[in-house]
């Protein structure tokens, strides 16, 4: 469009108007115009992969007219979901593991649950070679979908899987410095190579807290009991620079206005300072404690802790809750400080919170899918660790830490005591209903290696009685697990 | 059969189409004689009669609808007519714009029978009697020379007709933009730009001191100011933009033209937090996933759309278009882009780029001022009104649900592009004929000169290009190039 004529007609001519501006407005135009095309190819080399794989995407069945779906892996390669296709053309998805990836990997009948659900459209894309999709088009077969590498880890899995045994509860092992989910089981589980034949049965039972479906992990919510105190002790770490000072008589149990609090087992821990407070998990102790914070803003350290939000991660999960204002009561605030009362927490939110405290207060946003290949293994997309955000200063962070060792060394934690690892932690023993002695046993801890790394692991047993007793060993063979194969 | 016919049509139709767009651009290079350049056209031809035969047998095949077959044949006569007409009556407009205007008229008839067979028929109707009337406004433009004098009759037409919409007229998608007469929705804003730049053009033939671009500018701005409250925002914008690119034209100066886009941007600012419709456009178009459920939905359909269908597309009648809320008037585009694939949809950016450019051909070839702007202002409405509309689709810019011209659904917005074309052939015409004349005249100085002077063969190729020399050098991006003297 360059006119080479403009210059010299303006001088030839005697018109009025040259066609400088004309030629400037061609141009404003036309670059705009490039721009746009330039965003349409970007869009479509960079952005289209987010909006395809929405969920809102109703596509999908168009997807799965042209791909066989894709496989799903483990980190360390094994195939956890993949689709059979039968000589007569019929579609079979098959689960090589049956139950023990119930939760983890989901299930893709009646419905969509998991990798399955959210990694849907990956698995439903196909990035084989261009030609080849030209020619399977042409011939009226179909593309080999995408397969997705998970961060799931099977020797973790199947120590978690094993660990648990016939318990109801949950395991779940996260990578403190990246967010690898690396471990998820929930219990009583099901086998997703037969869901759609049981299915009928299975949904017969419509109490939903009893629901094999239910993933413990993330949509289970207990009373966190003393894994709270790790809470309530940063709560008190703020409001009190001196907290050295603390010092406690325990006599075994403390009177309120219409409770009374008892240390677990009725111990008396005797004298003690915040450090041991801790480790015994003495709740007299943090009844006192909780009588002294202010609980505006106990009440504002625990929305900050994500009470009461949406986790950051891919599995449908529930809000954790508690119940704590300015006009609380003293029964109130003493059961909220040792994680009983109305106080509710899922595992997963319980392993965030330690995964932040491990990795020096900051929170990575957890993830499950390490990337997709297409069927020949050529990577189509990686998924990088991405922060969540802070949850504490490291500053705090390192005190916790060093909490949580003292809890393995000399209190509640120490079957982890003396192990190749370093391994600290919380137990907790959450009492859920009026019956004395009946409690969920949770541990939530992490242990690191020098050179190998850390992870991050929180275990509830319902009904599983003391946290030391049942909870500590589940936990125990996972990072056995870990620091043997790492 | 059927899948092998649409699959393989996909890269068909990809190809003809390119193949197409090439001949846009190809035949303007300055080593294209005039021959060669008619070849080109003919060859253009050819590429849309087998697209169109292509697109509807892949309708057909998919359908068996025998309907589409009677259809189908309509349209090739329809298309033939058109062609014959301008080759009859109006030898001398450019062959390009034709092919342009029939080319887009055909992608918009396939598209709009695989959405809604219905719509697609009645488009086919309104088409028909448009291109009847509008094939008359050639040859008046060339005859009528007072359109240039009735400056206030264009503008209190204009005023009055958005006033009396404004406020009398149905509430539609939240915007006042239509009356009925007789059962028919009238869109006034369509055909009140055309009247616009008619204003805007006359004025500034008359002058452009400063009293008048105070005049001009009042009136514009009342244009622009009744669009935007009743809601209309592409329109608002699009008279604008057609306002300040004719206003730095005529006036040459530079400072209008960036001033002006400064107050129109802090105009938009107040509108953003004035106005929630604004709003809504803005809040969608930033993260339209976020919002999926309510403003961004629109926007996420297109993108779910363009995205999933690819650099290939989907085939016709394989993707889900009709997912997209308004896919027939304002995303059209998404849907093109869906089925027909990404490559076509930018073949399709660039067919309406060339239409842009031989807008402005016109207005830069054109000697009188008031011919020259007209040109630019009905080129800087059409060009703008692409930008709108496309850019909206994709989220290059936030959409403002402006039609994409001659391609989406709508009687005003067809026949008010189908008299811009005209108008645009007409100057065609009127340029072809001054140039004629000017020929004549200087064939007849000429031999005046060598009469008297009886010079020489250098004599005569010296003085040449001082009065020819603007003519001559004339780029020849136009359909019918002028002949060289030199």
């Amino acid at each position: 469009m360059k006119k080479t004529s403009t210059g010299r007609k303006s001088k030839t001519s005697t018109k009025r108007y040259g066609n400088r501006e004309f030629v400037i407005i061609t141009y404003l135009f036309v670059a705009v115009f490039i721009m746009m095309m330039g965003y349409f190819a970007y869009f479509q080399v960079f952005k289209s992969e987010d909006f395809i794989n929405s969920p809102y995407n109703t596509r999908q069945n168009t997807f799965a007219e042209h791909v066989v779906r894709g496989e799903i892996l483990s980190a360390d390669e094994k195939v956890l979901a993949q689709t059979v296709v039968g000589e007569d053309g019929g579609e079979t998805r098959y689960y090589p593991y049956g139950a023990m990836f119930a939760h983890a990997v989901g299930y893709d009948s009646n419905g969509k649950y998991g990798i399955e659900s959210f990694g849907n459209f990956n698995l439903l894309r196909s990035h084989a070679f261009f030609l080849e999709q030209v020619i399977n088009g042409i011939q009226n077969k179909k593309n080999p979908g995408d397969n997705i590498v998970s961060t799931l880890n099977y020797s973790l899995q199947e120590a978690a899987y094993q660990a648990l045994g016939g318990n109801r509860g949950a395991v779940i092992a996260l990578e403190p410095a990246t967010g690898k989910l690396l471990a998820m089981v929930s219990k009583p589980d099901f086998d997703p190579n037969t869901l759609a034949a049981n299915w009928e049965s299975i949904i017969a039972n419509t109490d939903s807290d009893n629901s094999v479906l239910l993933n413990r992990a993330a949509q289970g919510l207990y009373p966190p009991g003393s894994t709270f105190k790790i809470l309530t002790t940063l709560e008190y770490l703020r409001e009190n620079p001196n907290y050295q000072d603390y010092h406690y008589e325990c006599q075994g149990s403390i009177a309120m206005e219409n409770t009374e609090i008892h240390c677990y087992n009725n111990a008396v821990h005797g004298s003690e300072d915040l450090q041991k407070s801790f480790a015994k998990s003495c709740n007299t102790s943090y009844a006192n404690i909780g009588l002294g914070l202010n609980k505006t803003k106990f009440a504002g350290l625990c929305k900050q802790m994500l009470f009461g939000t949406d986790l950051p991660i891919a599995y449908p999960s529930k809000q954790s809750s508690f119940v704590l204002n300015k006009d609380s009561n003293t029964d109130q605030v003493t059961q909220m400080a040792i994680g009983q009362g109305e106080t509710l927490v899922t595992p997963m939110h319980m392993a965030l919170l330690t995964s932040a405290i491990a990795n020096n207060g900051t929170l990575m946003r957890p993830y499950v899918i390490d990337h997709t290949e297409n069927y020949r293994g050529v990577t189509v997309k990686s998924y990088s660790p991405s922060v969540y955000g802070p949850l504490l200063s490291k500053d705090e962070a390192n005190k916790l830490q060093e909490f949580m060792s003292l809890v393995v060394s000399e209190g509640t934690g120490s079957k982890l005591n003396g192990q190749s690892y370093h391994a600290a932690g919380k137990t907790g023993s959450a009492e859920f209903s009026n019956v004395k002695g009946e409690s969920h046993a949770w541990f939530t801890g992490y242990a690191s290696a020098e050179g190998k790394g850390s992870i991050a692991v929180t275990v509830i047993v319902e009904n599983g009685g003391a946290g030391s007793t049942t909870a500590v060993p589940i936990a125990k063979q996972v990072f056995d697990t870990y620091f043997a194969g790492n | 059969m059927v899948h092998l016919i649409t699959e393989l049509s996909k890269y068909s139709m990809i190809i003809l189409f390119a193949l197409y767009t090439y001949q846009c651009f190809s035949s303007l290079k300055r080593s294209v004689d005039k021959e060669e350049q008619a070849e080109k056209y003919r060859s253009q031809v050819v590429y849309m009669y087998m697209f169109h035969l292509n697109a509807y047998a892949v309708l057909y095949a998919s359908t068996l609808n025998t309907e589409i077959l009677k259809f189908y044949a309509m349209q090739v006569v329809f298309f033939a007519a058109v062609q014959i007409c301008y080759g009859i009556f109006y030898k001398r407009v450019s062959k390009l714009v034709v092919n342009n205007m029939c080319m887009l008229l055909c992608i918009g008839f396939v598209m709009l029978t695989r959405l809604s067979y219905e719509h697609a028929v009645k488009q086919f109707w309104i088409a028909v009697i448009s291109m009847a009337v509008t094939m008359l406004i050639p040859y008046f433009i060339s005859k009528w020379t007072f359109l240039r004098n009735l400056t206030w009759v264009y503008a209190l037409a204009g005023i009055t007709m958005l006033g009396v919409v404004a406020v009398l007229g149905a509430v539609s998608h939240g915007a006042k933009l239509s009356f009925s007469v007789a059962g028919i929705a009238v869109q006034p804003s369509e055909f009140i730009k055309i009247i616009f730049v008619f204003f805007v053009a006359s004025m500034f033939y008359e002058s452009t001191d400063f009293m008048q671009v105070v005049k001009a500018t009042a009136v514009a701005g009342l244009h622009v100011v009744i669009l935007v409250l009743s809601k209309d925002l592409g329109a608002g914008l699009i008279f604008f933009i057609a306002y300040m690119v004719m206003l730095y034209v005529a006036t040459r100066k530079l400072y209008y033209f960036a001033g002006g886009l400064l107050c129109g941007a802090a105009a938009s600012v107040v509108a953003y937090h004035l106005f929630n419709h604004v709003r809504v456009r803005v809040v969608a178009w930033q993260d339209p996933l976020a919002v999926f459920e309510n403003e961004g939905n629109q926007v996420s359909n297109s993108l779910f759309a363009i995205g999933t269908g690819g650099w290939f597309g989907m085939g016709l009648n394989q993707g889900m278009p009709n997912k997209i809320p308004e896919v027939k008037q304002d995303f059209i585009f998404s849907a093109i882009s869906e089925e027909l694939g990404g490559i076509f949809a930018v073949c399709l950016i660039l067919v309406c780029v060339s239409c842009f450019l031989m807008f402005l051909n016109i207005a830069m070839q054109m000697k009188d001022t008031f011919y020259k702007l007209v040109a630019l202002g009905l080129g800087t409405l059409y060009g703008f009104q692409v930008l709108l509309s496309i850019g909206g689709d994709i989220k290059f810019i936030p959409s403002t649900g402006v039609t994409l011209p001659l391609v989406s659904y709508g009687g005003s917005s067809l026949l008010s592009t189908l008299v811009i074309f005209a108008v645009i052939q007409g100057l065609y015409l009127l340029r072809e004929r001054t140039a004629a004349e000017q020929e004549a005249q200087r064939k007849e100085a000429l031999k005046k000169q060598s009469g008297k002077k009886n010079g020489g063969k250098n004599g005569e190729a010296k003085k040449k290009p001082k009065k020819g020399g603007g003519k001559s050098h004339e780029e020849n991006i136009h359909g019918t190039k002028v002949k060289n003297f030199d």
